[in-house]
């Protein structure tokens, strides 16, 4: 038995050392949002937020995550009460197939984090460990920016629903 | 105003099965709907094989429910379908339910491909709707006693003059929608549409960027096991030794699945049945062959296999003469879909009935597969759509929906989830085939083009279940079934031959289609099929042209094109993207445009690009891109501009980079880094598309539109950059750094 935190809730998992993180948030804590894509660390799709980095989830063995803060797609906000990085992909409605989005919504979620104001420039080069198929490029960089600036603005109010951070 | 409705109920009397339902239409505002003035005109699009109304609209006390034999695989439509019914039944987008591939519940619409479902399945809910609307209003008219011509709907809801509403659940009884649809459909006048042409949100976005269950992959039932495939290393490859006891001693693993060279591996939690898939190819031992063919010499390998060749096209006018020719051959690698989550499938077989939940895109043909697999009759299967990773084409999918079928027969009652691995989905998935075009054109003492040849090679561009030998687990079983003999798909729409024959005016053309039957490598549909390579080479060949006459490749092509939409949407993407004859470039960089209807007769797309060339590496950059799309009436604007800029983005990828790597026995690109895809470092800087709407005009679909237009677009930029044509696809940095040093 194993102690992992995730979206702030403590979970006691029965999974061997060597597990990935991805098969413990999916398999054992059913939650959706982050996807295997190559199990190689190539494409971006598992990717969660571990201690505010972000972190490709299906190279990342359990053993390594004893006390650290684990957060995925589901723990940022709800379709009822979305987060600004949530809201913001909806508004740009930045997906096709949509597989490889949370992915790139929590990597895009560490990187505001840290740098409220990213340049298109840091944008890209933050997203490059991401693949997306459908060719939504365009409208995931969009959405990215108008992340930032719905983030600000949530910054400039009292917090409100606090579910974004 | 709505006409009167005959029903004939002597038929009904005689025992003819169906109610038919008769009205007549209307003058006006009725859309003629591409139908034939036959005798017994058909009504149109998939209500031609599904003519019953409540095959596509049910309504009951607790909804109305809209259902489509296609199957959601990232395009958008569904939202699209959603617009359509809510447009012509008058009732909120926000009240319907829209229900996709199920073999129990939908229409059998064949394949979700070839861009065709706004047209098939867009086109039967736009008619279905409205008659399902006229027959409301005359129930209630009946009702009411009041002539129909007074009622009027809203909201789901008939409405009198006296403002008396009877709701579309109140007035549906029985078998009322049970009758055959009509040839015709009194369909909205398009300038009285509300929800068609708006930019809806789509459905499905939101649960996906919430972490909602939105795939297949996302699939947990109660009790259900976890399995993988061990497949073999290589085509043909043959399972002489296989000890599954340590296998079988692993935690959690429940069994240990052999039948021929099939091999699987179950267990409780999904990553013990991965640690057993690792350990279960470990003890696996395989008798390899060396099959394959030099993958560096497609060109020769593919025009020296015997072929079948078909002259498809041929014009000829000897009065004009041609005065200068050149010729070039065009190469296209295997490519891979590519898909970001691998296939994935659920099974459960109950009581000698088995379910698959799948992301295939034809469940009818691959319950048809499946059935003939495990031997049991087709109404003892059901398949079931549910959404997977975009697909583009006919990639692990139906294999995956077959390895699930195969696997859950062995353990009954209990559900079945198989995911493949990203090694498993790169190396067995269907590639879209390599083809090779020669081109042989002059021009004529004006300038213009005076004849034109053009030659393709190229396999079948389907491989598609129908019979169980088109699914791996079906090939690799003891008592295998042998893989269907290739067909080439027939014209108009074509397969290899799929936009090959040119959509411009030559006096003299001469197109043959070289089908070749053997099939070196697992292949199939992808994305545009024929069109992708045929249109690259057309295009290519029309700049290499322009530039031997000194003509502005704009302008050379408008002086072909005869055709007024094909005209406007070259026009507006010239436009669009700033296009000047001889406008000056900034150093390494290039200009390209090119055009194509798709398949001749659907979507019309131009794409204008600019591509840098680095000079010293030799790699390229689309720097910015500009297209105009005319796919008819536009249903969801914002839905038709994400697939443009998706299919630019995406062909840009092929384009440059891509191609399926192999030795002389294994497939040895499979994952990402031996099959590089475009990433973020590449995406250009702006993508810019305009839609030409044509309100009334029949749906043309769009998701197959832009590749071939945005690949030759990118390859005459490369050109006009660099000085050097490469005719051999991907154009990689490689390849370009050789022509600018050659």
């Amino acid at each position: 038995m194993m102690t992992l935190k995730v979206n702030g809730r403590e979970h006691q998992v029965d999974a061997e050392a060597d597990t990935p993180l991805l098969y413990v948030l999916r398999d054992d804590l059913k939650l959706n949002a982050a996807k295997y894509g190559c199990g190689l660390g190539q494409c971006g799709s598992c990717t969660v937020i571990v201690d505010g980095k972000a972190v490709l989830s299906c190279v990342m063995p359990m053993v390594l995550l004893e006390g650290k803060q684990v957060t995925t797609l589901e723990g940022l906000g709800t379709i009822a009460e979305p987060a600004p990085i949530q809201r913001a992909f909806m508004e740009e409605q930045a997906a096709q197939c949509g597989y490889c989005i949370p992915g790139m919504m929590m990597r895009a979620q560490a990187l505001l984090q840290k740098n409220s104001k990213p340049t298109d420039e840091q944008i890209r080069a933050e997203l490059e460990p991401h693949l997306c198929r459908c060719g939504t490029h365009m409208r995931i960089l969009r959405a990215v920016h108008r992340a930032a600036r719905l983030m600000d603005t949530a910054d400039a109010l009292p917090a409100a629903n606090g579910s974004a951070r | 105003m709505n006409a009167p409705l005959i029903i004939d109920r002597r038929r009904v009397l005689a025992g003819g099965g169906a109610l038919i339902v008769s009205f007549s239409l209307g003058s006006g505002l009725a859309q003629q709907q591409d139908a034939p003035a036959a005798s017994a005109p058909s009504p149109p699009g998939s209500l031609k094989a599904s003519p019953y109304l409540d095959a596509w609209i049910r309504i009951d006390a607790n909804g109305v429910e809209v259902f489509t034999g296609k199957a959601e695989l990232g395009q958008g439509f569904k939202t699209a379908f959603q617009q359509i019914a809510a447009e012509e039944l008058d009732i909120a987008f926000e009240s319907l339910k829209v229900t996709t591939a199920d073999t129990r519940l939908t229409a059998n619409e064949g394949y979700t491909a070839g861009s065709n479902s706004m047209k098939d399945s867009g086109t039967a809910i736009q008619n279905a709707a409205a008659q399902v609307r006229a027959l409301l209003i005359a129930e209630a008219a009946r009702r009411l006693d009041l002539p129909a011509e007074s009622l009027r709907t809203a909201d789901g809801a008939v409405i009198a003059p006296d403002g008396k509403r009877l709701s579309y659940g109140e007035l549906v009884a029985g078998e009322m929608l049970h009758v055959q649809a009509q040839p015709t459909s009194k369909l909205k006048d398009p300038a009285t549409f509300k929800v068609i042409g708006r930019p809806v949100p789509r459905v499905d976005i939101p649960a996906k960027v919430t972490g909602g269950e939105a795939y297949v992959q996302d699939m947990r039932l109660p009790g259900m096991l976890h399995a993988r495939v061990v497949r073999p290393p290589s085509y043909g490859a043959e399972l002489t030794e296989c000890d599954t006891a340590a296998v079988e001693k692993l935690p959690g693993v429940v069994k240990v699945v052999r039948d021929g060279n099939f091999l699987a591996v179950v267990a409780e939690k999904e990553f013990q049945s991965i640690k057993a898939m690792n350990a279960l190819a470990a003890a696996a031992k395989w008798k390899e062959t060396a099959s394959l063919p030099k993958q560096d010499d497609l060109l020769n390998v593919l025009t020296s296999l015997p072929s079948q060749d078909t002259t498809i096209f041929e014009r000829s006018n000897a009065a004009v003469a041609a005065h200068k020719t050149i010729e070039a051959t065009y190469t296209r690698p295997y490519q891979a879909h590519g898909s970001i989550g691998p296939s994935c499938a659920v099974a459960q077989f109950v009581d000698g009935a088995i379910t698959v939940w799948t992301h295939t895109q034809g469940v009818y043909p691959d319950r048809q597969g499946i059935a003939e697999m495990l031997r049991l009759p087709p109404a003892s299967v059901r398949l079931i759509h549910v959404e997977g990773s975009g697909c583009y084409g006919h990639n692990g999918a139906d294999d995956a929906a077959a390895d699930a079928a195969l696997i859950a027969r062995a353990l009954p009652g209990r559900p079945v989830r198989v995911h493949w691995t990203r090694e498993q989905e790169h190396a067995w998935e269907p590639f879209g085939p390599a083809m090779v075009t020669k081109l042989k054109a002059s021009l004529d003492d004006n300038g213009r083009i005076a004849d034109w040849n053009f030659d393709v090679w190229s396999n079948t561009h389907s491989m598609r279940p129908g019979g169980a030998g088109s699914m791996l687990a079906a090939q690799h079983m003891a008592q295998p079934f042998a893989v269907p003999a290739p067909r080439p798909l027939p014209l108009p729409e074509g397969g290899g031959d799929r936009n090959a024959i040119p959509f411009y005016n030559f006096p003299n053309a001469r197109v043959v289609h070289h089908f070749i039957a053997a099939m070196p490598l697992r292949i199939s549909a992808m994305r545009a099929l024929g069109a992708y390579h045929n249109v690259f080479s057309i295009e290519s060949f029309i700049d290499e042209l322009a530039i031997l006459a000194g003509a502005d490749p704009v302008e050379f092509r408008l002086k072909h094109l005869d055709d007024q939409r094909g005209r406007d949407v070259i026009e507006k993407a010239a436009q669009a993207f700033g296009w000047k004859p001889d406008q000056k470039r900034p150093p390494d960089r290039g200009y390209g445009f090119a055009f194509a209807r798709y398949k001749n007769l659907a979507a019309y797309c131009a794409v204008a690009s600019e591509v840098e060339v680095n000079r010293e590496t030799g790699r390229p950059r689309l720097i910015r891109a500009a297209a105009a799309v005319d796919s008819g009436q536009v249903v969801n604007p914002d839905g038709l501009i994400n697939q443009i800029e998706g299919a630019i983005v995406q062909s840009m990828s092929w384009t440059l980079y891509e191609s399926v790597t192999f030795d002389d026995t294994r497939i040895t690109s499979i994952d990402w880094q031996t099959y590089p895809i475009l990433r973020f470092n590449s995406v250009p800087e702006s993508i810019d598309i305009h839609i030409i709407d044509r309100p009334g005009q029949p749906f043309l679909g769009s998701g197959e539109t832009g590749q071939g237009p945005a690949a030759a677009s990118i390859a005459n930029a490369i050109a006009s950059a660099t000085g050097k044509r490469l005719r051999n696809l991907p154009l990689t940095r490689k390849r370009i750094k050789e022509a600018i040093d050659a």
